[in-house]
């Protein structure tokens, strides 16, 4: 067989399995849209149908309520937010510290924060946690939801790596014009940091936005519980089933996490590959 | 003063939220609340002993295990196949890519309920399509072993994506001849994709199973939660969600504990052989 034959066979062969996998990976997303327009007749109706007759809104007002969506909406986005503020800063402070300082205790300090990397305190430690927020008397507030997350090993690497890459001569020639190390900080490293901050702040929000175990046990009172609580809460109070409301649901605490990642795609693979791999 | 001055923020809440929990699980681990829960009883070691002489605790210890290492080799598998597909860049490449790519931006708690839904008996497509061509009826969430193939169909539905993106970033660094070879070419490229461009990645392997461990031991509780609430029975309670019952539907403090304790000592070994293999790993990349 001729090469560029050859070839053209395996690009069709390749075209066909990603097709495949691409409709197949993104069939519950897809259906889960459709689900949502459909009337409660539509849904029960056999055999299952895959688009809707029209676009039944009524799905979304009962979505709305039935749980306290927009509250938990609201509640998400807090605590989403907070979360991302809280490890940019303190992931771009302490990342600047390692990469551009040398002191004492600069290796012990690094090895007691590396050693935190695959810990995932919102889960593993959820009794001593949960304690200490009792202590505290944070349960039910937004702070037993934001502050434990607001730093993390992984963003401080990020960024310690990403500032090592900035050439030292810059450094120097701003130390030689008289600035302080704050403000080499603030006026040529941050600057510099744009799309690393950007990438960063991409996937926090994402894992803040997505936690579950943690608002679950440390949230009582549902005006404040999480929209991933609430999709929860959309199927156990849906006692009939109707599944269209509950994928109402499901599409509205969705949105905002599938949406940035849509929208600003390149930048966060390039981030999420760059916060896994070393050197 | 400066260095010390920027670490602040981060240790604080490193030793608070960290390492304080930490240490205090190890304490409680050693205790009993009295009855009447006024009183710390110290106990020793006998919370690990119960738990060990516990039939459920050693149950959910095996369904974590099964559960994780199917998961895993699922996952680590598919994505390795999808992004050599993805490496040929053929026309619409693009597209795939994002419509492969979505999950990962999707919650646990949300894959568990897309496919709920799917797998449910009587309006779930994919129960409508397995009983159209297969004649297969199955309630997929209440019966054994079901139960557990739904959990892990969600969790590798959700997790591919990540693993997808790290090899296709990999996959760029191996030399253009060594795929082009590799892929689609009969049975000897076959070979030589197993025997040369996945040896050339086993660092991103390395990462990524590592990294897969945590996502199916712990972010699948909100899957578990939403799809089969740990059932039918225990069948599906993994260690997590057997922590979370014990903690805080049975209330025992002292017990769920220990098992923090435990689950801190799987981690610590998973950072160990991290650090301690992948820093000779990851040199010669």
């Amino acid at each position: 067989m001729k090469k560029s034959t050859r070839k053209l066979i395996n690009t069709i062969v390749a075209e066909v399995i990603l097709i495949t996998i691409a409709l197949i990976v993104s069939l519950p997303l897809f259906l889960a849209v459709s689900i949502s327009f459909q009337s409660p007749e539509e849904v029960f109706s056999y055999p299952p149908k895959i688009l809707p007759k029209g676009l039944y809104l009524k799905n979304y007002v009962d979505a709305f309520n039935l749980v306290p969506l927009a509250r938990l909406i609201l509640n998400s986005t807090i605590m989403a937010i907070a979360i991302t503020a809280g490890k940019l800063t303190t992931g771009l402070l302490s990342g600047y510290a390692y990469a551009n300082f040398r002191f004492k205790g600069r290796e012990v300090s690094f090895a007691l924060l590396f050693a935190t990397l695959f810990l995932p305190a919102e889960t593993v430690m959820i009794v001593p946690l949960f304690l200490i927020m009792k202590k505290f008397g944070w349960i039910n507030t937004y702070w037993a939801l934001t502050i434990p997350f607001m730093a993390s090993a992984t963003n401080t690497f990020l960024f310690r790596q990403h500032f090592r890459s900035i050439p030292k001569e810059l450094e120097d020639a701003a130390r030689i014009d008289g600035a302080t190390p704050m403000q080499y900080f603030s006026k040529i490293l941050l600057p510099l940091s744009k799309a690393m901050i950007g990438g960063a702040a991409i996937i926090n929000f994402v894992y803040a936005w997505n936690m579950y175990l943690w608002p679950l046990i440390v949230t009582m009172e549902d005006k404040m519980k999480t929209v991933q609580i609430g999709v929860r809460m959309l199927i156990s109070s849906e006692s009939a089933n109707n599944w269209g409301v509950i994928m109402a649901g499901t599409i509205v605490v969705l949105i905002p996490t599938v949406a940035v990642f849509l929208l600003l795609q390149n930048l966060f693979v390039r981030s999420l590959v760059r916060s896994g791999m070393k050197g | 003063m400066i260095p010390y001055v920027l670490l602040v923020p981060t240790f604080a809440i490193i030793v608070i939220f960290i390492y304080w929990p930490a240490v205090y699980s190890f304490k409680m681990s050693f205790y009993r609340i009295s009855p009447f829960g006024n009183r710390m009883i110290y106990t020793g070691l006998r919370n690990f002993g119960r738990l060990f002489q516990s039939s459920e605790y050693i149950h959910s210890i095996k369904v974590t295990a099964i559960y994780v290492g199917f998961s895993v080799l699922l996952t680590v598998f598919t994505a390795f196949f999808i992004a050599l597909l993805l490496n040929l860049k053929v026309p619409g490449t693009p597209v795939y890519k994002a419509l492969i790519f979505i999950p990962y931006a999707i919650s646990p708690a949300i894959s568990g309920t897309l496919w709920t839904f799917l797998l449910n008996p009587v309006v779930g497509h994919v129960n409508y399509f397995l009983s159209k061509t297969f004649g297969i009826s199955v309630d997929w969430l209440t019966s054994k072993p079901y139960a557990l193939y739904a959990l892990i169909l969600a969790s590798v539905w959700k997790v591919v994506p990540f693993d997808t993106i790290f090899y296709l970033a990999g996959i760029q660094d191996v030399p253009d001849d060594l795929l082009e070879a590799a892929t689609l070419d009969g049975a000897s490229s076959w070979t030589k994709t197993w025997r040369i461009v996945f040896p050339l990645l086993s660092p991103i392997t390395f990462y990524l199973v590592i990294m897969n461990i945590i996502s199916f031991m712990f972010s699948s509780f909100a899957i578990i939660d939403v799809m089969t609430s740990g059932g039918p029975g225990d069948y599906t309670t993994t260690m997590i969600y057997r922590l979370y019952l014990d903690a805080f539907s049975f209330q025992k403090t002292g017990i769920a504990s220990a098992e923090s304790v435990i689950l801190f000592g799987i981690m610590a070994v998973v950072t160990f052989v991290y650090f301690y293999f992948g820093e000779r790993k990851v040199h010669y990349q």
